[in-house]
């Protein structure tokens, strides 16, 4: 219990919690506990010792401790949901907010590469389809050019042919030995 | 305790189903539309009702897609977002409708759904939602540009990765303090809900959506494998990597719930510590867990009235209500496991882990729905020719799209939940009894004996011929039947709305224009069936007709 009252005054004076004047003559002893309990709970009240037995106001200890209320919790190593003051409800402290929200940075990454992967394809997808196109074509042109210059009979070029030797065609070679000699 | 009805399905309905649709989509090697329509002609309206169901599941599935990407990009904050509630306005204490219920579902039905309190009332489009569902139908369209020989190669990715995320979630799920309650929980059997046919319907449902019957979408991945393939052994080994893979994440999700659940009542015992505490000025450390119940009862003999005043606040902590609030629905899913991560040490990892793992299976099942679409598409001539292969897929892709904007309103979930419940379920098991049925006694089963002994040269064992012919159509009639005696002694149709002055979901009934759609949604799959056949009835007595007066 003492080292609560000496704590409450260091915090309401080393900070100026009170005037400028009450600082100076402020103790130790101008914080009384009252009301202490197994449950490490008290009352406390904040005395001005320059006007004897007279109490500083609840509003001025309740507006400075409601100011300072983070420092207070740091010098006890304690937070706002183990150290409570009973009738003074913490101010709560905004979480972070960055400019843009981080969910539209990451779903701005993911987009594009997702998007990058689609126009990949697609190209190659074309570019594919052509490759086959022009092959076709350039086949179809090589054929053209060939009939221009050779002479073509059933599709043969002529110079294949061999005209004098001539070709036997085994179908009708084995006829010989069917029909009957005369 | 799922497990026994779950298994039991599994050999009955699952296993044989399976071998039959491979062996149906190995042997005619056309998509479903045309398979049927070899089997019988009569039956192409059975190919149809595939594609129509494979389409409203795409419609609306892609929008689980969409949240797990929301999800995912918010878990890259420290604290995450929905650990803890915002403030109000002038920041004395936590936005009011937060208060009432906790942060994730406040996270949930607020900042992810932004939900209206009813059907009727639609709200706008919310972007940031429209914006998820675009990217989702990108990746799937990214993934489906070149047709089913690339889907295959980004399977190897989306099928392996979720088995290593679950190999950590394993890992971490059982050295979580309080796991061992959930485990304990799953595998005691419950002999009360055995004997409620809801648990065996939610089994059969269950096994049917894993394994994909009824969808199209396996007598179409089937027509692209070589007419030698043991579709057999694929059938039986598929089953039973699916079940070991369902056990398996239900051993790790039931670790997470059970350690979500240790931590909610371990907080409720210390929030009635802390009030009895403060009440009655205890020493610090006197009231604890064990004793709380004997200090509860000296506190009540001691100061009778100040126990009373305060008793409406004291709240009976059980660990078994914790346990118990069912787990269903895919809304709940996002709540339980943000709400299990946000305890866990580096919750970003976990979280990140997670919805990573969900977004691999939500774009597997989409590969598979989209697949079943495109392969009817491109098979017919008539479209295949005219455009490539890309623009159908584009075009696909974009028309789900724009309709699942609706998704994305503020009354969104309503419809989804509509589609979730209605647009698949009783179609599904429609289809596959005709789809058994047929095969059976249309096709004739000895032709479907000769058919596989070609195939893979061996004929099926009487097994497998037993459960075709009579217990698989058997058991599907007796879910038919349970599903519509409930529907009719329940009477009308509801659905649960949030309300944000309450905190909680209540029970509503489903307007008019409501009902009218989920009918739509029932009939356009179902009808398919019996209007395919009376249209090829009516083409060949065209035909008979105009040979007749021909000759």
């Amino acid at each position: 219990m003492l080292s609560f009252a000496s704590q409450m005054h260091r915090m309401l004076s080393k900070y100026g919690l009170v005037s400028k004047q009450l600082w100076e003559i402020m103790q130790i002893s101008n914080i009384l506990l009252c009301n202490v309990t197994d449950r490490v709970s008290f009352w406390f009240v904040v005395t001005d010792s320059s006007e004897n037995v007279t109490t500083v106001p609840g509003s001025e200890v309740e507006a400075a401790i409601r100011m300072n209320r983070n420092r207070i919790n740091s010098a006890f190593l304690l937070s706002d949901k183990t150290l409570q003051f009973l009738k003074i409800t913490p101010t709560l402290s905004p979480p972070v907010e960055p400019s843009t929200p981080v969910w539209l940075i990451v779903f701005g990454v993911v987009l594009c590469l997702i998007l990058a992967g689609i126009v990949f394809l697609v190209v190659a997808g074309i570019r594919q389809r052509k490759k086959k196109n022009k092959e076709s074509t350039e086949r179809e042109n090589l054929e053209e050019k060939c009939e221009v210059t050779i002479t073509v009979e059933n599709g043969i070029p002529c110079e294949a042919l061999d005209l004098k030797a001539g070709h036997i065609n085994g179908v009708f070679a084995a006829d010989n030995e069917r029909f009957t000699s005369l | 305790g799922f497990l026994i009805p779950y298994f039991i399905m599994l050999i009955a309905e699952g296993m044989p189903l399976l071998y039959l649709e491979l062996a149906v989509g190995q042997r005619m090697r056309q998509g479903s539309i045309g398979a049927w329509k070899i089997i019988s002609p009569y039956l192409c309206g059975v190919g149809v009702a595939s594609v129509v169901v494979s389409f409203f599941l795409s419609m609306y599935y892609n929008v689980i897609n969409a949240w797990a990407f929301w999800y995912l990009f918010h878990s890259f904050q420290d604290p995450l977002p929905w650990a803890t509630c915002p403030l109000n306005s002038n920041r004395t204490g936590y936005d009011e409708e937060c208060e009432k219920t906790s942060s994730t579902q406040y996270f949930w039905y607020r900042q992810t759904l932004n939900i209206s309190p009813s059907l009727e009332a639609s709200g706008s489009v919310q972007w940031e939602q429209a914006l998820c569902l675009t990217l989702a139908w990108l990746v799937v369209y990214l993934c489906i540009l070149r047709g089913t020989a690339s889907t295959g190669k980004v399977v190897y990715v989306t099928a392996s990765l979720p088995y290593c995320v679950l190999i950590i979630y394993l890992i971490r799920g059982l050295t979580l303090h309080g796991a061992v309650n959930g485990l304990i929980y799953m595998f005691t059997p419950k002999l009360e809900q055995l004997s409620n046919p809801k648990a065996w319907i939610s089994a059969a449902t269950q096994i049917f959506f894993s394994l994909g019957l009824g969808f199209g979408s396996l007598i179409a991945f089937a027509s692209y494998n070589e007419s030698s393939n043991n579709c057999e052994r694929h059938a039986v080994i598929v089953s039973l990597i699916n079940s070991t893979t369902s056990i398996f994440a239900s051993i790790v999700t039931f670790s997470i719930y059970g350690f979500k659940a240790t931590f909610n009542y371990e907080s409720c015992l210390n929030k009635v510590i802390l009030l009895l505490m403060n009440t009655f000025d205890l020493e610090e450390g006197s009231l604890t867990a064990d004793n709380l119940s004997e200090m509860k009862d000296y506190l009540m003999a001691t100061h009778p009235q100040e126990y009373a005043q305060l008793s409406p606040q004291l709240k009976n902590c059980s660990l078994e209500a914790e346990l118990d609030t069912a787990v269903q629905g895919t809304g709940l899913a996002f709540i339980v496991y943000s709400e299990a991560i946000k305890n866990m040490e580096v919750p970003q990892l976990y979280s990140v882990l997670y919805f990573v793992m969900l977004l691999m299976l939500g774009i597997g099942s989409m590969l598979g729905n989209t697949a079943a679409i495109l392969t009817p598409l491109t098979d017919s001539r008539a479209i295949a020719t005219r455009f490539p292969k890309e623009v159908i897929s584009g075009a696909v892709c974009f028309i789900n799209c724009v309709i699942g904007l609706i998704f994305t309103m503020e009354a969104g979930n309503y419809w989804f939940d509509i589609f979730n419940d209605y647009a698949a379920t009783l179609s599904l098991l429609l289809i596959v009894l005709v789809e058994t049925i047929a095969v059976c006694y249309i096709y004739g089963i000895r032709r479907f004996e000769k058919d596989l002994y070609t195939m893979i040269g061996r004929k099926p064992n009487w097994y497998w011929k037993l459960m075709w012919a009579f217990a698989s159509p058997l058991l599907i009639i007796s879910l038919f039947i349970f599903y519509l005696t409930d529907y009719i002694l329940t009477g009308t149709l509801q659905y649960q709305a949030w309300d944000a002055t309450q905190g909680q979901l209540v029970t509503k009934d489903y307007p008019g224009h409501a009902l009218a759609v989920i009918g739509l949604l029932v009939a356009a799959s179902t009808m398919c069936i019996p209007l395919g056949a009376l249209v090829t009835f009516i083409r060949k007595r065209l035909k008979r007709e105009s040979v007749s007066t021909t000759a």
